[in-house]
This record gives C-alpha cells, structure tokens and sequence, in this order.
C-alpha cells in the first residue's frame, strides 16, 4: 500500500495501541502468535472491534463483534468514512499535507448513510456509528487484515477501502497506528520481498523498469524477460489455453489449495511436464513428472525468513535433512548447472551479499548485523540504520521525503460475484482453524485434541430449516460440484452462512464447491463467498463428527 | 478467556436459576444485540468475573455445597475458565466443594480467642447433642457475646441468633465521655434503617460541606488532621487519597474494607450495623475527594445484619440521589457495590480483598505497585475501613483543628477498641488516644477475677502483663512498648486461663489462613503451630525449638509478601516472653 509491499507496523506496536479493528481475520486461530502480541493490547486496555461474517473465536475478543455480510466490506468502510467526515472527525491538517483526491472521494461516499449500510451489511447503524467514532477519535488506532479481505474478487478494492480510513484519521506513518495485513507463514513476506512476484525484482523493484532491469542484468550477468510474468490464476488461464505447458511447483500444493479444484487438477494433468519440489508428497506431487524432495527451510536449511513487520531474521540448520531431502537453493543450482547455467554464490551469506547490493530496502542489512541485532526490519538502506519499525513515516514530514501525496481511492459496493440463488441458496465461506494449516500437508500427519473443521457449520435455525441433524452427513453442492460432508450445528454462525475449512482435501474437497471468480489486479481467487445447497442424503447416517485419528494420508 | 473447556457435569435447574439471578443483575458481559452485534470484550469479562463470587454465594446457599455441575454452570456463563473456578471455590471457608449428605443449615461456632476461653467447645458439643449441623470457625467478629454463633442458611437466609435479642447493646458499651464522641455519637440514637432519622441526626451534612469545600480542600484537611488507617497499618490516610487524586483521571476505585476478620476484632461489624448511613456518606466523600466513580463494600459474609443494612442504606441512598450519576448536584457520578466475602481472614489485605472482589483467589499481590496507583482491576484505588472513614465526616465538619484537639500530637482523634474476654462489659468502647490502657478496661466495668494477660491488636498482636496497665493506647506508645494497638482489640485473659491452648490457637489460625502463595508464610505458620502443640505436649521445649520460633519469625518477617505472615509470630513469642506459656 502507499507504494510498498508490507504491513505498516511492527508487533509491538499493537501492544500500545488504542483501538484494535480487526477486519476480515481470524487471527486467534490463523495467526496464534500475532494474536498474542494483540491480546497484551486488549490487555493494555485497547478497545477492539472484530468485523467478520463469523463470530469466530477472535471475535470473541472484541469488544463489538460486527458480523457483516460475506463481501460488504466495501459498504461498511465507506459508511464508516461517510460517518467520521459528517461527525467532524477527520484529519483535515493531515489530508491536506498528505494526501490528493479527498473531494472526490467525499462525494463517492456520500451515499453510504449509516441507514443504507446497516441495510447492506445486516449490522445496526448505532454499531457503524460506534466503530467510526472509536477509530477516529483513538490516538492510535490499526486496522488489521488477512484473507477475509483480500479472498474476493475485489480483493483490491477492500483493501483500499480500508487504506482510505487511515487516510482520513491520520492513522498511518505513526507509532501504534497503522494498516497491517497479517501474512499466514513465516516467510509469506520474505517472499514477496525476495522476488517471489511476477512483476518484481527483489526488493519490489519493477521488472519493466528498464533502469532496474540494467541493474539486475550486470549483477546476474543475463539479460532479463522485461515482460512481467504470470501470477497463479492467469498461470491457470494459460493452461487452460494451451499456452503454458510447463510448470515447477516450490512448496505449493495447487491440486489441493486451488478454488474450483476440479478445473484446477484437470489443468496441471494436462501439462507437458509437472515438475514439484517440496518437503512432502502432496497430491500435486503425486502428479508430477518429477519430484525433488527438499529439506524444510525451518531446522534443517540455512538463510533467511521475513515476518509479517518485516524483519528479516536467520534461521540455521539444526538437523540433516532426511533421505534425499537437499536444500531448495542446492537443487535450483545444480538444475542451473545441469542446463549450462551458473546462478551465482551458492552459500547463503554470499547470496545475501548479492541481494544487499541489489535490493536498496536491504542494503544496510549486513549477514553480522542480522545475527547480532536478532533481525532487522526493511528497509534498512545503510549500516547505520536501525531499520524501521514502521512505514510511512513520510507522510508526515514537511516535504513528504519527497513524494507525492497518498491517493484517497474511490471503491465501490459490489458484493460476491456469485450471487444466492434459489438454487444455490446458502452462502459458504472458508477459513481455517487453529491446529491446521492450509491443505493439511504439514498439519495433518499430527494428532490434535481440538480439530475440528472438516463439517460443514450451520446456525441451529437453518438447521432445524433443513431438517439436520449435528453430525449427520449431507450432500453440499455449488454451481462448480458437490460434496459429502458432516453438519456442524453452530451457534456463533449468523443464518443463511455455512462454513468450512479446506484442511482435509482427502476427507471433504471443499475446494471443490469455493468460486472461481477472482481479482484481476490481485490474482486471488473468492474463496470467501461461493453459493451452495444443502440436500439431505438419500439414507442419512447419522454419526457424530470426529476428529480423523491420525494423518490425512501419507499422499497429502 | 474464551476458550473453555467446561467438563461433563451439569447444573439443576435449581442452581442455574441462583446463578442467572445473579447475572441478571449486572448488566451482563456478552450481550448479543442482534445476530449480527454482540457487545463482549475485555473490559466486559473483567467485570462480570467479578459476579463469580457472588454466584458461588448463591450455589451454596442453593445446594448446601458447590456441585461440580454449578460451578460448571458459574464458569460457563461467567467466561471462567472451570480450573480457576475451582481454585476460587475452594478457597474460602464458607464454601463446601464436597457433598454434605444434608440439606440443613450449618451452625458456625467460633472457636478463638475470647469464645474459646469461654466455652467454644461446651456450646459445640450442646449443639451436637440437639442434632444440629456444626462447623467450628475461625472468629466470627462477635467477641463481645462469646462464645459467637453464626447460621450459614440453607433454604433459609444467613442470620446470627445473637442479633434478634442484642440490637442495642453498644447503648451500655459505647463510651460517652467528654461530650459527643464522633465515632459512636449516633449508635442507638438513630434508626439505621431510615435516612431521614440519619440526616436529622446531620447525615450528609459532611458529604454537602465536602463538595462545597472542593476535593483538594477536603484532602488538605483529612491530612492536616494527621488521620491514620485504623486497620493496623496506621497508613496516613490524606497521603493515601491524595496519591489516588493525583493519578490520571481515568477509572478510578474506593473500597471500604468491611471485612474484618482479625480474630477479636468487631468494631466496623457494630458500625455498620448501627449507622451504615454514616458508611455510605463516608465513602461517598472519599469517592468525591480522590475522584473515584466507583465504591465497594467488601463485607465479611458472617455479617448478615450489617449486610442488609448497608444494602438497604444503599439503596435508599441511590433514591435520594445521594449516589448516581450526579451526587447531590456535584456533577460527580458515584455508585457503591456490595460484595460478600466468604471467609478467609487474607482478604483483610487489601490487595487480596482486590482479587476476591475481582473474582480470584484471595492472595495478596506483591507491592510495589501500591494500590493509589494499580489497586481494584490494576486501576487507582483507596482503601479504607470503616471506622477510618467515619473519621473524615467530623473532619470535614469540623476542621482539622477541631479534630486534633482529642488525642496525641502523633495520635489526634479517638480510637474504637473491642473488648472482650474477662471484663464486665464486654464491647466496643470510643476513647481519646491517649488514654492509659487501665482506664480504659475500668471503661469496661473492670476485669473479672485477677488479670493475666491482654491481648492487644488481635491475633496479629501481641500479648502485654498486668505492668502494661499505665501504658497510653497511642500509635507511638504502643511501638516503644514493643506492642500494637493494630485494629483496636483488647482481649482479656483471668489468671483461671490455661494460656497454652489459647496461644496453640492463634497459631492454628495462621496456619489455617495463610494463602500458601509465599513460601516463608506457609511453611513458617504450620511449623511453628507444630512447635505449639509439642509445647501442649511436653509441658517445655528445648532452647532449640524455641530459637526456631524467633528464627521462622525473623524469616517470615523478611520475606513474607504480606501482613499476614509479617505478624503471624507476635503473640506466641510475645506469650513467650512474658511467660504465659512453656513456664513448665
């Protein structure tokens, strides 16, 4: 946002701010280890609000749980901004100083009264009315994401809508105040940041920039593709075209993760070669051509990860690597050198000495500092620096450090490009739970006392509707295929929204059912909103749900 | 927090109704507005732990014990984790986690100090005879008419029998001496039940002086006083309130420690049950003068009378406008909670009566921080008791001049004394400092028989012989004395007295009332009461084991986290020393 790829604040920060607003995440159980450091905040007397179409168990947190409809965010956000410009509440020094298109936007919100979004996102005025004034009154106020916003096919839009909120207070560039989406791995960050993007050059340079181009080229010594590359769901596009018909899967398991999973499978089966590297064979490795096993970057691999305020910190090998297992930079040089290619240092240290003379938000950040000052938050552009707690600081100098202003956007409502019909008349959303992760490759060969996830949660109403029992199996279809799965009765779940986990693929493929519209700018799929239908089945067997005792099987 | 795990047992009917009773009247913690806005949150829980006390209350009184199934129920729909719940539960004396196998009342019996000397055991063995249920407890606070008794309700409330035919009996115990004395002036003179009879009486005069006078003003006079706690710490009370004043405005607390439980100890029981009015204005003043919103009444839950009484002065008080959002046309919002203790004499200190009220074990925490700065919920709070409270009406009344012309230079004022034990007329007796510890047992007709020994401070005290008589009851005085005047008792043994039980139970006491939450506290109270009954054993003890007795002193005094194990050695070694035991 503003021109970089990371969350604005550090951990701590959220320690002392004032107002919370969770928006759009289940950090209790996605991201347990953030939620700590929130939970000192609420501890420290911060007031939070949780906005999320589940009252999940981070809801369960806050102090004003608003339960929006699955893809209004937009609508909430611009009745939140419409309330704090009629309250008087706005930054008007800073939105001046700071920021460019305020008048136009001010008018595009000027539909979104209090009374219309309540109508749009089913929650009362008086609440909007609440967070508005709570948000731009606090000293210091976050507003944190994660997939809740940024799952749609407007995932784009809802993040701007939210930018436009602490551009309007002043929220950003300040200590405790900020926007952070939080990132669900431990180096999610650290691959963007190390190129890991189709447009991107290390250290979020532009790959069309001919002059950042030039750089990387004399250092790498080749010229460089100036066009930039595809991202997952146009790399589907282009299978599904017959363009590209060879695809090197790192650490990635789309035959499980992908949205519409049918289409998904049926594509990578249809590629000239499938190639997958990763530390377990997942069921896109299953279809692979080849399979390079790798070591895991945590324990067993020397390096770096990059955490969601951006530290950069070492991570060290404390054990060998098993069977065949290499590391993933040794397999990429040796396949380099088996083709005629040399890719340069081979030793981690080295690579980040290349990296540092590359990458400017990383250039102070030497291999012996990261190790005796315990990591270092980008950017860092010299030796001195301390690197930065937070970004954006720059608003709020004099001269603005010598950009321009930050652009209010204007976003409008649209809701889920799959809309309820009669025939598919229940909304499903996906998320996860606390002891799994993701498609369950690394979560599910382990026991938990707490799993739950692979039902289907109803409200008890709906479920007295549909005539079902808790537990008993039902038919679940979309417009895309059908399922079989449990019911979870669940009362923290508002009526007409079924949820579900896609973190056993080999017990319900609930990837099947999720939608494959998706953000052009973004390239994320909707897995937050699909439409389904719930059909008792023929002859129904009722059991109860219970826990799969041990691995989802060694496939996953 | 909110993931609990609550475990297979349910709840009757009967106990859910007793628990939601409770919850229904607080405002709640979780509150689903709509299906789509459910107000809950930190601040909410914190407020509603603070009902699980109350809600244990009320699944005793219910069943006669807390069931695993209600406490269950409690930790449910209070958001408590079921382990803390339990750990709650089992802390206080009151409480039962075990079946009882009856469904009647329970008769307490106290078995210190003065009941004991008086025939705790005679009356226990009686009441066994008739088949009544009988628990023997620590001291019920009603030493004057020992040996005390007290009935824990089951389908009937609490009660005292000794209140029904006693309602007046501080009429003949309360000195009047040189003019209206400002502490019992009213005692038996208005009807504690009626503002109107408190106010023609000049109730609330001080709280409307107070408010015209302005807060700094008020806490200027309570210092210029040189008003002390009356508790036993003898803290400075204007500093204390001018600490809390200071501090950032922001939730701020006022607590009126009802809960005393120091064995020999009953004059806040006769003030409160005789001018609670008198307890809710000065409580509302210390609110103004630091700034509090909120007051709290910890009362001991062996109180019944004075409980009903301040509920319903505060009650009445709420109507008249004299709390509530605006009190007394001030401008400053105030509004007082009562909570009932449940029996445990830690939560006498004030950092553990926080816990207890919060909801936790009743530990004391470890200060610093003070409570001026991070008391009740971690916010600014003052602390007093009630006879220190009642203090600061004649104060501001009056003026601090007029108040430092009773007593001492070091000890202005008069102080309330609860005797009991061998004197005519045991109970609670007003006197100026000053006064020679003599005069005042001759205030209470004198002792019978040949004096022994007086306990004075309580159990927390020490014992003095019969050359202390001349000694002038100041704080400065006792100290030099080696003694303490602590929260006003003088206990007095005859010389018909075997001291040796006496003493053993003091030290049973501390035994049974340490926390455990310190380690010199709780391994230094069970060996010394071991060494007490090997003393009751043998007859003497060995040099060694009475070095032991100074040297568990000496570590209990050092490094306890508290009063408690601060003072748990005073009387034994102060019996000791004078001989009264281990002489052989």
């Amino acid at each position: 946002m503003f021109g970089a790829g990371g969350g604005t604040s550090s951990y701590t920060e959220i320690e002392e701010t004032d107002v919370i607003v969770l928006w759009g995440s289940n950090a209790r159980e996605a991201h347990p280890i953030f939620f700590h450091h929130l939970m000192k905040g609420i501890d420290k007397g911060a007031q939070m609000f949780c906005v999320d179409p589940r009252r999940t168990s981070s809801a369960k947190f806050a102090d004003v749980w608003l339960g929006i409809e699955v893809g209004s965010d937009i609508a909430l956000a611009n009745g939140v901004a419409r309330e704090i410009i009629h309250a008087g509440l706005t930054n008007d020094e800073f939105i001046a100083h700071s920021t460019t298109g305020y008048d136009e936007f001010k008018a595009s919100v000027e539909p979104y009264t209090l009374d219309v979004v309540a109508e749009i996102t089913g929650v009362p005025a008086e609440a909007i009315r609440e967070l508005a004034h709570a948000y731009a009154t606090a000293e210091k106020a976050q507003i944190l994401w994660t997939l809740g916003i940024t799952e749609h096919h407007n995932a784009v839009d809802n993040v701007l809508s939210l930018c436009n909120l602490s551009l309007l207070t002043g929220h950003i560039g300040r200590w405790g105040s900020g926007l952070v989406p939080l990132r669900g791995q431990n180096n999610v960050q650290g691959g963007g940041d190390m190129g890991a993007l189709p447009n991107k050059f290390p250290g979020f340079q532009d790959v069309v920039d001919p002059e950042a181009r030039a750089k990387f080229e004399a250092v790498y010594g080749t010229a460089l593709n100036p066009t930039p590359g595809l991202h997952l769901t146009l790399m589907f596009e282009a299978m599904e075209r017959g363009d590209l018909r060879a695809v090197y899967v790192i650490g990635e398991n789309p035959a499980d993760s992908e949205a519409d999973i049918h289409h998904a499978r049926k594509m990578l089966e249809g590629l000239d070669i499938l190639i997958v590297q990763d530390i377990f064979l997942t069921r896109t490795a299953e279809m692979a051509d080849v399979v390079f096993p790798a070591s895991i970057a945590w324990a067993e691999s020397e390096g770096t990860v990059t955490s969601s305020e951006r530290r950069v910190q070492r991570v060290r090998p404390a054990v060998i690597p098993p069977g065949q297992a290499r590391h993933d930079t040794d397999i990429l040089i040796d396949l380099a050198d088996a083709m005629g290619s040399e890719l340069g240092p081979s030793k981690p240290a080295d690579m980040w000495e290349e990296l540092r003379s590359l990458s400017p938000l990383h250039k102070g950040m030497t291999w012996e500092r990261l190790e005796s000052e315990g990591g270092l938050q980008w950017p860092c552009p010299d030796e001195d620096h301390p690197g930065s707690p937070f970004l954006h600081g720059w608003l709020w100098e004099d001269d603005l450090g010598g950009r321009g202003p930050a652009p209010f956007s204007v976003v409008s409502h649209e809701g889920p490009k799959e809309q309820l019909t009669e025939e598919f008349p229940w909304r499903l959303t996906t998320g996860r739970a606390l002891d799994s992760y993701n498609t369950g490759v690394q979560s599910g060969g382990y026991e938990s006392p707490i799993r739950y996830g692979f039902a289907l949660d109803v409200n008890p109403d709906d479920a007295a509707q549909l005539d079902v029992a808790d537990g008993e199996r039902v038919r679940v279809s979309s417009p895309r295929g059908s399922v079989e799965m449990a019911i979870r009765i669940q009362p923290d779940i508002p009526r007409g929204l079924t949820f579900t986990t896609f973190h056993f693929p080999e017990l319900v493929d609930s990837n099947v059912l999720t939608s494959d519209a998706w953000d052009r700018r973004s390239g994320t799929a909707e897995f937050k909103a699909a439409s389904i239908r719930i059909d008792k089945l023929a002859r129904p067997a009722v059991r109860p749900e219970s826990a799969p005792t041990s691995g989802v099987p060694a496939g996953d | 927090m909110t993931d609990l795990h609550i475990g297979p047992d349910t709840a009757a009917d009967a106990e859910r109704i007793a628990v939601d009773a409770v919850i229904a009247a607080d405002d709640g913690a979780v509150v689903a507005e709509t299906e789509r806005l459910v107000r809950g949150g930190k601040a909410r829980r914190d407020e509603r732990r603070t009902l699980l006390l109350p809600a244990l209350h009320a699944l005793q009184h219910e069943a006669g014990w807390i069931s695993p199934g209600g406490l269950n129920y409690a930790a449910e729909r209070l958001g408590v984790p079921p382990a803390e719940a339990y750990g709650v539960a089992t802390f206080y004396e009151m409480f039962r986690t075990d079946d009882p196998g009856h469904a009647e009342s329970v008769t307490h019996v106290c078995v210190d100090g003065a009941c004991q000397v008086a025939g705790a055991d005679d009356r226990i063995a009686a009441l066994e005879a008739e088949g009544r249920h009988v628990h023997r407890s620590p001291c019920l606070g009603q030493c004057e008419r020992a040996p005390a008794l007290f009935i824990q309700g089951r389908g009937e409330p609490d009660s005292v029998p000794a209140d029904e035919t006693d309602l007046f009996a501080h009429r003949q115990s309360a000195k009047r001496g040189n003019g209206a004395l400002p502490l019992t002036d009213r005692l038996g003179t208005t009807d504690p039940n009626d503002l109107d009879s408190y106010r023609a009486a000049g109730g609330y005069a001080a709280l409307a002086r107070a408010i015209e006078l302005g807060s700094d003003a008020v806490i200027e006079a309570v210092t210029q006083a040189g008003l002390s706690g009356r508790g036993g710490a003898a803290f400075p009370t204007g500093i204390k309130w001018r600490g809390v004043a200071d501090q950032p405005s922001g939730p701020k607390h006022v607590v009126a420690n009802c809960d005393e439980s120091e064995p020999g100890t009953f004059k806040d029981r006769i003030l409160m049950e005789n001018d609670p009015f008198a307890v809710i204005e000065a409580l509302t003043l210390a609110g103004y003068a630091t700034g509090a919103q909120r007051g709290w009444l910890y009362i001991r839950g062996e109180y019944p009378l004075a409980t009903a009484r301040l509920q319903n002065a505060i009650a009445q008080a709420r109507e008249a406008g004299l709390l509530g959002s605006d009190v007394m046309g001030s401008g400053h919002g105030f509004d007082i909670e009562l909570r009932r203790g449940a029996g445990a004499d830690i939560c006498g200190e004030e950092s553990a009566r926080f816990n207890s009220i919060e909801g936790y074990r009743g530990e004391p925490r470890n200060k610093p921080p003070f409570p001026t700065t991070h008391g009740l919920f971690s916010q600014p709070t003052a602390i007093n008791n009630p006879e220190t409270l009642l203090n600061v009406l004649g104060i501001v009344l009056h003026g601090a001049e007029a108040y430092r012309s009773r007593g001492t230079e070091r000890s202005p004022g008069t102080k309330l004394y609860c005797l009991s034990g061998a004197v005519a007329r045991p109970g609670l007796y007003e006197v100026e400092f000053g006064t020679p510890l003599g005069d005042v047992l001759e205030e209470a007709g004198g002792v019978t028989g040949n004096l022994q020994a007086v306990l004075m401070g309580g159990a927390a005290g020490s014992f003095v012989g019969p050359d202390s008589l001349g000694l002038p009851l100041t704080l400065e005085d006792a100290r030099e004395a080696g003694t303490t005047l602590g929260s006003g008792v003088i206990m007095v043994f005859d010389d018909t007295v075997d001291m040796t039980p006496v003493v053993t139970r003091i030290a049973e006491f501390f035994r049974n009332e340490s926390c455990g939450q310190c380690v010199p506290c709780r391994v230094g109270t069970v060996r010394q009461h071991e060494i007490m009954v090997q003393l009751g054993r043998q007859g003497t003890l060995a040099p060694e084991r009475l070095e032991l007795i100074d040297d568990m002193a000496r570590a209990m005094g050092d490094a306890s986290i508290c009063g408690l194990g601060h003072t748990a050695s005073g009387a034994v070694q102060s019996a000791l020393r004078l001989g009264l035991i281990g002489r052989g």
